[in-house]
């Protein structure tokens, strides 16, 4: 059915609303499309559309040419892809550092959170450096670490030398060290968000259950294992899925941080196909990386998100 | 053990505060040495002396003023068009129930999922048949539309906060739907306008990966796109000036993000815990 047969069978049945409430209802549509409008065309043109396309060119062989001239050549690019051990090799470095800081920013944020809720003083000082993290630009987070990590007269080094340990370690540069001294600055860079988000999670259990707790004689550790986690269980589970697609996507840091060196050791997916589509020029190729990379990404969010939310089923015995 | 539990928290407090605020020292004690002390074996936080043509020698540096210059215009241009744009939307997307909220906010959340590396390679080819590809212009409507969905959630939060009451009072004495907006919503509305341009503002000041990928000129560079040169192409790096201009980069945001810390984390706070 064409729009304008759509549109005169629409006229020819008879609304089964009251005419008036119907035109009312009518011209509050079209006046909130009107003001939708606006929001939805740069979505549709910049957003939605290089998404389909992006899909669409996973199963072509474009490259980055002036004049590209490309033919479908169906699942061709994700056969090569099987055999790519390359590609591989970056995913398991993209899940290493995805987990890596996702876990570590959690404990770590945590820790804060539990520390600025317990009514210690500083907490305002505190505060506000958790939050300076997440306001610098990746690029200078990046150089200021590239400082404190430096080989030869970084601080890192100087204080592990002050304290008797090895202080000649190339952190960003050497084949053990280099992803996780990323990951660290992940972490640094992460904490802000996760930390404020669970201090409010933590300020919204209500007191008396830990008081009743601790007069049932429950130490710190089982208070935290049997009143604070399980109420904290919503919020930790959307924070961590979303700080597990923020970090699998994130890019800037390790871009700025090693480019992906030393020997690719810190080659994190998206830097791999960012280097596919616009240093080797295969768009197609990276197109098709880009999504098999989203297919991974969701199929792992919908594995935690599935397990956390049966356990909330059996926790509430339904 | 009670006893012990209140040092040992201080402790653990020190660590963060360590932890957090040492690097940014580091940077900042960093643009203020001079280069031989940052070349010399002997490590301090402190510099022997304080240096400032760091900062000087920064500014001269090619291209950082106009790069700097680039970012303002992109990133206030941006921040006016998201404002302009989203505010009727998430007029719409609070007070209309329904399946245009369902959509609004079901979009608002997915685009937070996928990868911007499937989208910048479309991205790149719609602009550059469109002509905007290594142009600010593009830039800026590409940072706009990716700001959007957020900026959305924000405003839409802060519009949900004022009571339908209010504009149904309006309407009764006798004014218009636009009456009603900009006499009774806006004014309310303010704060939110606020909280959200300076996010605006800061996302299109830090963004690195759009600007990297769709500026190719150097005169259209960013600030962060000239930093990263900094480090990368010129052989020998002046750290001195690179230290410099690394802090100057990060000012802007840091002062906003100070100044609205807590309207930004209660926004990011609903958006996190309902999402």
């Amino acid at each position: 059915m064409t729009v304008a047969e759509d549109v005169r069978a629409s006229a020819q049945t008879p609304a089964p609303r009251k005419p008036g409430k119907g035109a009312q209802a009518r011209s509050r549509r079209r006046e909130a499309i009107a003001l939708v409008m606006p929001s939805l065309v740069p979505i549709l043109v910049l957003s939605v559309a290089p998404l389909v396309m992006g899909l669409a060119l996973a199963f072509t062989d474009a490259r980055l040419v002036r004049n590209p001239d490309y033919d479908f050549t169906g699942v061709e690019n994700f056969v090569k892809l099987a055999g790519n051990s390359f590609f591989w090799d970056s995913l398991r470095i993209g899940l290493i550092w995805t987990v890596g800081v996702t876990v570590l920013q959690l404990a770590a944020s945590m820790g804060l959170a539990l520390l600025l809720n317990s009514g210690l003083r500083l907490q305002g000082l505190t505060r506000v450096l958790a939050l300076i993290p997440w306001a610098m630009p990746p690029v200078v987070v990046a150089i200021m670490w590239q400082m404190i990590y430096s080989a030869n007269g970084g601080p890192l080094n100087a204080f592990l030398g002050r304290v008797g340990l090895p202080d000649d370690i190339n952190w960003l540069g050497d084949f053990s060290t280099a992803l996780p001294a990323v990951i660290v600055v992940g972490v640094w860079v992460g904490m802000p968000q996760t930390t404020v988000t669970l201090l409010a999670g933590l300020q919204q259990i209500p007191a008396d259950l830990n008081e009743a707790a601790a007069v049932d004689g429950a130490g710190a550790w089982r208070r935290f294992t049997a009143v604070t986690w399980p109420s904290l269980r919503p919020i930790v589970a959307s924070i961590t899925s979303l700080n597990f697609i923020w970090n699998f996507n994130s890019f800037s840091l390790v871009y700025v941080l090693t480019a992906g060196g030393p020997g690719g050791k810190t080659m994190v997916p998206v830097l791999f196909i960012y280097l596919e589509a616009f240093k080797n020029r295969n768009i197609g190729y990276a197109a098709a990386m880009g999504l098999v990379l989203v297919i991974i990404v969701v199929a792992l969010l919908a594995i935690y998100l599935r397990s956390q939310f049966r356990d909330d089923r059996a926790e509430r015995g339904r | 053990m009670r006893a012990l539990l209140r040092p040992a928290q201080y402790l653990a407090l020190a660590a963060y505060i360590l932890f957090l605020g040492f690097p940014l020292l580091w940077l900042i004690s960093a643009s203020v040495k001079s280069s031989g002390e940052l070349n010399s074996l002997t490590v301090s936080l402190l510099p022997q002396q304080w240096h400032w043509d760091n900062y000087s020698e920064a500014l001269d540096r090619q291209g950082l003023i106009h790069s700097a210059g680039n970012s303002l215009v992109v990133a206030l241009v941006s921040t006016a068009l998201v404002i302009v744009i989203a505010l009727p939307a998430s007029y719409v997307l609070a007070r209309l129930k329904g399946k245009v909220r369902a959509a609004g906010v079901g979009w608002i959340l997915t685009s937070q999922v996928f990868p911007v590396v499937l989208v910048i390679l479309p991205l790149f080819l719609i602009l550059r048949t469109i002509g905007l590809a290594d142009n600010l212009f593009g830039l800026t409507l590409v940072h706009t539309t990716y700001t959007l969905p957020f900026a959305l959630w924000m405003l839409q939060g802060y519009v949900t906060a004022i009571p339908v009451d209010l504009e149904e009072a309006g309407a009764m004495d006798g004014a218009g739907r636009w009456t009603v907006l900009r006499a009774i919503v806006f004014p309310l509305l303010m704060p939110g306008i606020v909280a959200t341009a300076m996010f605006a503002f800061v996302s299109s000041w830090n963004e690195f990966f759009f600007a990297l990928v769709l500026l190719q000129s150097p005169e259209n560079y960013t600030l962060p796109i000239t930093l990263n040169m900094f480090i990368g192409g010129e052989g020998k790096v002046s750290l001195g000036p690179l230290a410099a201009g690394a802090v100057l980069a990060a000012i802007p945001s840091i002062v906003f993000f100070t100044i609205l810390r807590r309207k930004l984390t209660s926004g990011l706070m609903a958006g996190a815990v309902k999402g």
